[in-house]
């Protein structure tokens, strides 16, 4: 959870609010939640691709089973 | 271009609703896969659905194409609209039926059959 909270702070260091929630308790089902001035004017599409860009890492190592997206502009 | 990144595109540009999900809208195999499910009913849409599980080579391909990593994918007409959060946000807000009616028409729910596509 940590980790991912790190990958998120480090691509959106400007997020008026960014949130990682372990759904499950488990370590693998988690819920991210960022709001940042970039979403601002971008398609929902394009915002999750800049969230999933964050977290390729984990979501390709298998650290991450299931992902719950909600992003915010300004 | 591989014959099954071909279908897949094929499958994108021809079907009104394309749904990429893990099993099949009668057996779903994923908590995500049912939330898109849900949000495209509850609009009325036409789904055909293709089941990813077959093959890991589909998810591979379909991620190549779409730029999404994860599953599952709805396309309207060819255009990604998103995953599973995209569409429960869409249908909250009642833009995904407003985004039905203007691609396939506002007489969409009319044509709102169900069918599932197997591409291996």
């Amino acid at each position: 959870m940590e980790r991912l909270e790190t990958l998120l702070r480090g691509a959106f260091p400007e997020a008026t609010d960014l949130r990682v929630v372990d759904r499950t308790g488990t370590g693998d089902h988690f819920h991210v939640l960022v709001k940042d001035v970039r979403f601002d004017g971008l398609s929902l599409v394009d915002q999750h691709k800049l969230v999933y860009a964050a977290l390729d890492e984990p979501l390709k190592d298998g650290t991450i089973h299931e992902l719950r997206i909600t992003t915010k502009g300004s | 271009m591989s014959e099954l990144k071909d279908k897949i595109q094929d499958v994108i540009d021809s079907e009104p609703v394309a749904l990429f999900m893990k099993g099949t809208p009668d057996l779903v195999m994923c908590g995500n896969s049912q939330r898109a499910i849900d949000a495209l009913r509850g609009a009325g849409a036409p789904i055909t659905a293709v089941n990813v599980l077959p093959d890991p080579e589909i998810r591979q391909e379909l991620s190549a194409i779409s730029g999404w990593p994860t599953i599952p994918q709805v396309f309207i007409k060819g255009e990604l609209v998103g995953g599973a959060d995209i569409a429960e946000e869409l249908a909250a807000s009642g833009e995904l039926e407003e985004k039905l009616s203007e691609k396939l028409g506002p007489d969409y729910r009319g044509r709102a059959v169900q069918k599932v596509e197997a591409l291996t």
